[in-house]
């Protein structure tokens, strides 16, 4: 099965940001760009019902998944959330194989299985229940760190998923076992159509602290400032192979899932005027950000060609199972 | 060889630990010199100090941490220390755990062992004596172990740990802790009981009073439940001049029909056996199976036992009466063996 892109020789996000000779900000504006297009065009494929189920966007949010992850090497884990299409973009570099499965396709990341929050690639994962994935990534920074491979790994939470019980569980055995793990808390404001002051008392930074982990906030959507700001971060982190909480205060543009968006206007326009696509196109020169426009949309419409050319998987053909595989009408079973 | 199911089992531990260091164990007071609630670890904590993770008192994110390790390479064990606070992980296994290798399209696997002290018996009350296993056999991707003292629960704790590519839930019925093992191995003699073992890898056990020839009732049993069936069996041979088979599956999910259903072509009749409560059970499978698929061999309805619908008293007269007993499956034999079906000719067997 060819792909409609052609997968980078470097598989991993640091070595590719290094690797690439251009100066950070076109780098990252790049990252930015891809995102947003990725994601600005599948809610036109929604309107025009060729996706399955739902999708919870990431516009606004971008510079993060670029500050992160293009501090990862080729054994770092991220484990992401619901909200995970800028995560694995930035991770992978594959909009084809993501929007190949956002079409439900056999070739797409999971072939169909999982859809837009249940994804698996190389070492980045993905589910879709709050706060479950939090203890799973502690343990998989344990495991490396007990196998000796020196990764660490970084899991995504939101300022709504501070309210499940397994996130503190996580924080206190990620401290007590010394895991290399950044907890990073995405703070957007709202949870699904809660605005974060109706649903979080106290202090989110303190919680992390709490445990006895060094943690953290930034108040920013500048890819650059954030990119440099997880770059000590990361460090630390390798160097003491101990976990680190950090808060990222920004804010989700888009609606929660699709078409759900109740907010006041007045704020999603107050926030608009602040977000990360404008502020680092803003640093190049107008030609430079013109061919970065072209080369992104291009992607994106590759990756839309070649995921609508995929066939879907053909129902049977459902893989693995521990229980024998048996009709839906038992009554066929018999002998 | 006279072994306990705890040294058994302790002694498996051991052996897996000193033969494979991907294996790790998690859980609540791990540490010896208190070797776990049930001193299941005995000497792990001494001998493999940077393996045993004595964890606080968060079973969720326990259970969850040993998913990503087993995810990363790792073999984990996970120890429940009462049963019952499984559910305090249920996410974790519904949602996570049993998702992972299939919802990746099988990138991934899952190998972990959770290990849980189920039963009651021991005047332990309502949330430190329950049986809950029968909600876990219906998440599919999770296999259920019950060894029982017929099988060697050791050996079936190395091979869900080393073998098994599945996440496996170990239930160790608490009161077998102390029991001699009554290891039967296939067409030898266990006291007057003729044996059979399945060649499954999680086996079943098939006792049988009559070389397998004759029998008037089939009595399937796992885990605690196991010994309790075979002293209602000898009852009614001695009391009755019943001759029951009985057939201890160690693997309740998926269920091992097979031995099952080569018993009832013997015998017509079957009453299916365990500690937890009735309703939407173990039981309540067994017997939709062997009805949708071989309906024919049933002579008779079938029967369940099981424990009543309430919590399990503190008391011992309450919980006594409230669990499955010896005498309550004398009496469902008793009842199937006198309740004929009238929409069929039999065909008399034996």
């Amino acid at each position: 099965m060819s792909n409609a892109i052609k997968p980078h020789p470097l598989p991993d996000p640091r070595t590719r940001f290094v690797a690439d000779a251009r100066p950070s900000v076109q780098k990252l504006y790049e990252q930015v760009a891809l995102i947003r297009n990725f994601e600005e065009r599948l809610l036109d494929l929604f309107e025009a019902g060729e996706l399955f189920g739902t999708t919870h966007c990431y516009i606004g949010q971008e510079a993060n998944a670029a500050g992160i992850i293009n501090h990862l090497g080729v054994d770092d884990i991220v484990f992401s959330n619901h909200r995970c299409h800028g995560h694995f973009l930035t991770y992978a570099d594959r909009p084809d194989l993501l929007m190949g499965e956002l079409m439900g396709r056999a070739s797409g990341l999971v072939g169909g299985r999982g859809g837009s929050q249940h994804i698996c690639h190389s070492n980045f994962y993905s589910n879709g229940v709050q706060g479950g994935i939090v203890p799973a990534a502690t343990g998989m920074a344990l495991a490396e760190k007990i196998k000796g491979s020196g990764a660490v790994a970084v899991v995504f939470l939101g300022d709504g998923t501070l309210g499940q019980g397994v996130v503190y569980e996580s924080l206190n055995m990620a401290s007590l076992w010394g895991a290399p793990v950044v907890f990073v808390v995405e703070n957007n404001r709202w949870a699904q159509s809660t605005p974060v002051e109706r649903e979080l008392a106290g202090d989110m930074v303190a919680r992390g602290a709490a445990f006895g982990i060094d943690a953290g906030q930034i108040d920013s959507t500048d890819a650059e400032e954030l990119y440099a700001h997880f770059q000590v971060i990361f460090e630390k982190v390798r160097a003491t192979n101990r976990p680190h909480f950090e808060v990222i205060h920004t804010y989700r543009l888009c609606h929660h899932s699709k078409s759900d968006d109740m907010r006041p206007e007045d704020e999603i326009a107050r926030f608009r005027a602040n977000e990360p696509l404008p502020k680092l196109r803003a640093r190049l020169a107008p030609a430079i950000a013109q061919r970065i426009d072209e080369a992104v949309a291009k992607r994106v419409d590759d990756a839309i060609v070649w995921a609508r050319a995929q066939p879907f998987p053909e129902p049977g053909g459902l893989g693995h199972s521990l229980i024998p595989p048996r009709r839906k009408s038992s009554s066929l079973d018999q002998p | 060889m006279s072994q306990t199911v705890l040294k058994s089992l302790n002694q498996a531990l051991h052996d897996l630990m000193a033969r494979d260091e991907r294996v790790v164990l998690i859980g609540e007071d791990l540490l010896d010199p208190y070797g776990g609630a049930f001193k299941v670890v005995k000497g792990l904590s001494s001998l493999y100090p940077e393996r045993v993770f004595t964890s606080p008192i968060s079973e969720a994110g326990f259970t969850g941490i040993a998913s990503g390790m087993a995810m990363r390479g790792l073999r984990p064990i996970v120890e429940i220390m009462f049963g019952d606070f499984l559910m305090l992980a249920a996410d974790q296994l519904l949602n996570h755990i049993t998702k992972y290798r299939w919802m990746y399209n099988e990138q991934v696997t899952v190998p972990m062992v959770i290990r849980a002290p189920m039963g009651a018996r021991r005047g332990y009350g309502p949330t430190h004596s329950q049986s809950i296993e029968k909600h876990f056999i219906g998440m599919p991707g999770l296999r259920v172990v019950a060894p029982s003292p017929f099988h060697d629960p050791g050996a079936l704790l190395t091979h869900a740990v080393i073998h098994d590519d599945e996440p496996v839930i170990f239930v160790e019925n608490k009161l077998m802790y102390s029991r001699l093992l009554k290891e039967a191995t296939s067409n030898a003699r266990l006291g007057d009981l003729f044996v059979r073992v399945s060649a499954d890898a999680y086996p079943t056990v098939t006792l049988s009073y009559d070389a397998f020839t004759h029998a008037d009732v089939t009595l399937v049993a796992y885990g605690g439940m196991a010994e309790i069936a075979e002293a209602a069996a000898e009852k009614l041979l001695f009391e009755d001049e019943v001759y029951c088979e009985l057939v201890f599956p160690s693997c309740i999910q998926p269920v091992a029909l097979a031995p099952i259903l080569a018993s009832l072509a013997r015998s017509g009749h079957l009453v299916v056996c365990e500690e937890g409560s009735q309703t939407a059970g173990w039981g309540a499978e067994v017997v939709a199976q062997v009805s949708t698929k071989a309906f024919d061999l049933l002579q008779q309805a079938p029967a369940r036992v099981a424990a009543m619908e309430y919590p399990i008293a503190n008391t011992r007269t309450l919980e006594d009466f409230i669990l499955p007993q010896v005498d309550d499956i004398v009496e469902a034999v008793r009842a199937t063996l006198s309740k004929p079906r009238t929409d069929q000719l039999h065909v008399v067997r034996g």
